[in-house]
């Protein structure tokens, strides 16, 4: 047996060279300090998103992009197809967790200062990557074809629509149409399993391999400490492992006892009900927009929000150019406290939206 | 040169005044506007009366001139004032009662209000010069009439209970007529007040739905059942089928009323039905009696029926809850519940065999749900299982992981 096992791998070796990818494997160390519990959350992110690609491929199975079938299909999901419950639910709770895991990577990566040179791409790449899976969750939520999904929709591009200039183009792309349709479903499904796939490989295979080449950064207050390092593999990938492993039991335990729900079928004709909202990644921008007066000077106050979100959301990509000291090797506290005070609004404005949702 | 300049200035000037402006100088309008409220009350509501969107004027009812702006003037011969309470329903007849001259405005319109009105007991009262009863104005409005398809004209739907029970719930007022003044307040906790302000149901009964609106009168004993009839056809034939029919009318008893009440018709449920003191049954039929023996087996055959689409319903609920998706079986048991809001219709015909044939309908469709329901638990059950096995699995996974990572940090 332990003969048979030795022929086949130095069969695929011989095509593969595996030998040089276990070296570098082996090779390549991780710095071990105080703050190295934070590269860990870039392996979940990678893992879940795994998770999304298998459960997403199973569900497409059985998911009918038709405004008189999607719903229905997703029914019959829940409640006929063995075990589509659980694949169902574990998609969209992992969709969730995926971008709280994404939120909270962004941010570590930013408080540690690990963007800086010359991982300003990487970040960059990372940026990119929240915007895409933000848009993954954004397209995926009106699949279902529910009253909650096809109002947060029509709220959400009617938001889009607002930009001046290219606003009406914006939402008229968007939508397929001048309103939520089949046009808006079809291609929704289109963006949710064939282009923004497509965007997220290319990104994340970017994004990983300059992980790869660069290696983990070392926070600065750190980099003149002589630190402990760990081989890649099998040492991290084990630590990785066990991550995944309580993330996997955790999906779990949320998908048997809160499964996902089906809800009402979407009524284009039906009156939007009270207390629409969006996904709970979208509710501090959400929130803002309901907070912002109606006219600030001369500007119609939901254009000014929506374009500051747009300019901010350019500032924080740019976050490794315009952080001078940090690129030096410098502390740069100035930096910290702008992330603090994003993270805080962030917070506050998701809270409020929940507690306090006559805003 | 000036003159031309003069010439085109007018011209100008014409251009910009509209057709027919001098026309619409309307001087009651114009006086009324400056006086105080109540007088003041005609000029500004009537901007929104219907019959100035028809292209009435004051003088239409009120008679005089009012393109003069002179009020002496205006107040000519033709001027009536206001019209006296006993005059109004011949009034606005002089107008509604002309089906030539209705059909310029609105051919489908009735025009036998006033007619209607003489039948009503308002008019009858009203004829012999009790005043204090309702005349148009009093349900329509005066100077703001709306139509009552608008939302907050008093004739609309939800707001007709409203509109009567400014009289007839004012018990002031109606003392002298020796009737009952809690009609509005019953009707407001009625099944019928439920569908019209909770479901917005506009086609659910008010006052008028039964009592007529021009020619409101009480229904009489004889004409209560027709009354209910004209929403509830079904359950009047099956009452008139039924031995009950002619018991109630040797007794003079009124139909639906006896059982279901008038104004404060309260959802029917299953506890009108049998033996017990809530029993509408037992207030004719004594114990022992045929009638009682068969409220006993109506009793029996209906609420087992009921009892068991709870049971199955409680068991979906525990299942949804437990996140197990049973919406085909809550689904199903919508179906069963058809059959039973149809043998309890079916109560009122008292035939019992025909009630069993179809409450049998649906034993089928509930022994399919109560299997659902047990699935639906059992694959919960499952879940849970399922989920403590593959915890157990993993934490293993994971407890020999962390040893192993231990393990290669203790120094060799």
């Amino acid at each position: 047996m332990k003969a048979l096992g030795r022929n086949l791998f130095a069969y695929l070796d011989e095509r593969f060279k595996l030998q040089g990818l276990f070296a570098f494997a082996e090779h390549k160390k991780v710095p071990e300090h105080e703050y190295s519990f934070w590269y860990y959350f870039g392996g979940i992110a990678l893992f879940l998103s795994g998770i999304q690609v298998a459960t997403g491929i199973m569900l497409l199975l059985y998911y009918t992009p038709s405004i008189d079938a999607a719903h229905e299909s997703i029914q019959f999901i829940m409640s006929q197809v063995k075990f589509g419950w659980l694949i169902r639910s574990v998609h969209s709770w992992t969709a969730n967790i995926l971008i709280g895991i994404l939120f909270v990577h962004m941010f570590s990566t930013f408080f540690l200062k690990a963007y800086r040179k010359p991982r300003e791409l990487t970040w960059i790449t990372g940026f990119f990557l929240l915007v895409l899976f933000m848009a993954f969750g954004f397209s995926g939520y009106l699949l279902p074809w529910n009253e909650l999904s096809f109002f947060a929709t029509r709220v959400g591009t009617d938001i889009a629509g607002a930009l001046p200039l290219v606003g009406t183009w914006l939402k008229g792309v968007i939508l397929g149409g001048t309103t939520v349709s089949q046009a808006t479903l079809s291609r929704f499904f289109w963006f949710h399993v064939a282009l923004l796939p497509l965007a997220a490989f290319t990104l994340i295979a970017i994004h990983v391999l300059l992980v790869q080449i660069l290696g983990m950064s070392v926070p600065i207050k750190l980099k003149d400490k002589k630190l402990k390092e760990i081989s890649f593999f099998p040492d991290f990938i084990y630590k990785d492992a066990l991550g995944w492993t309580l993330i996997l039991v955790l999906i779990g335990v949320i998908c048997v006892f809160l499964p996902w729900e089906v809800g009402k079928k979407a009524d284009p004709f039906a009156a939007t009900p009270l207390g629409i909202k969006p996904e709970w990644y979208f509710t501090f921008m959400f929130t803002t927009l309901k907070l912002v007066p109606s006219h600030v000077l001369f500007v119609e106050g939901e254009v000014l929000a929506i374009l500051a979100f747009l300019v901010g959301g350019i500032f924080w990509m740019l976050a490794p150019f315009l952080d001078r000291k940090a690129a030096r090797g410098e502390r740069s506290p100035a930096a910290t406290w702008i992330g603090i005070i994003l993270l805080l609004y962030i917070v506050v404005m998701t809270v409020l939206t929940y507690t306090v949702p006559k805003l | 040169m000036p003159k031309t300049i003069f010439s085109i200035a007018l011209l100008a000037a014409l251009a910009f005044v509209p057709p027919g402006a001098a026309a619409q100088t309307n001087s009651c309008l114009e006086c009324h506007k400056g006086l105080e409220a109540e007088l003041q009350a005609p000029a500004a509501n009537f901007a929104q009366d219907v019959h100035q969107q028809a292209g009435l004027t004051c003088a239409d009812c009120h008679g005089g001139n009012p393109a003069l702006a002179d009020e002496d003037k205006a107040k000519d011969k033709t001027f009536k004032g206001a019209p006296k309470r006993a005059q109004i329903p011949e009034l606005c007849a002089s107008c509604h009662g002309d089906a030539a001259y209705m059909r310029k405005f609105n051919p489908r319109l009735r025009v036998d209000q006033l007619s209607q009105y003489q039948t009503s007991q308002h008019g009858k009262l009203l004829k012999k010069g009790d005043v204090k009863v309702a005349v148009c104005t009093d349900c329509h409005g005066v100077h703001g009439i709306q139509t009552a398809k608008f939302p907050k004209s008093p004739t609309f739907p939800w707001n007709v209970p409203q509109t009567c029970g400014r009289c007839h719930a004012d018990a002031d007022y109606m003392k002298a007529y020796g009737i009952p003044t809690d009609q509005a307040a019953q009707y407001k906790e009625s099944v019928h007040a439920e569908a019209l302000f909770e479901k917005k149901d506009m086609s659910a009964p008010v006052c008028n739905s039964c009592h007529g609106n021009h020619g409101a009168f009480p229904p009489e004993v004889k004409s209560i059942g027709s009354v209910c009839r004209q929403c509830h056809p079904s359950t009047g034939d099956l009452f008139a089928k039924s031995p009950h029919k002619k018991a109630f009318d040797d007794l003079g008893q009124s139909e639906c009323e006896a059982c279901h009440g008038n104004h404060r018709i309260v959802r029917p449920t299953t506890a009108m039905l049998g033996t017990d003191d809530k029993a509408v049954c037992v207030q004719c039929h004594d114990k022992g009696s045929k009638g009682y023996q068969a409220a006993a087996e109506l009793k029996t055959l209906i609420d087992g029926f009921e009892v068991q689409i709870e049971k199955e319903r409680a068991t979906l609920d525990l299942a949804e809850k437990k996140g197990v998706e049973t919406s085909d079986a809550a689904f199903k048991l919508q179906d069963v519940n058809t059959v039973l809001v149809s043998a309890k219709n079916l109560v009122h015909g008292l035939a019992v065999d025909e009630i069993r044939t179809k409450l049998a309908e649906g034993d089928q469709t509930l022994n399919d749900v109560e299997k659902a329901g047990a699935a639906a638990l059992d694959e919960a059950r499952f879940r849970r299982k399922g989920l403590i096995i593959a915890t157990a699995l993993l934490a293993l996974f994971g407890i020999a992981l962390f040893l192993k990572i231990r393990s290669m940090h203790k120094p060799a």
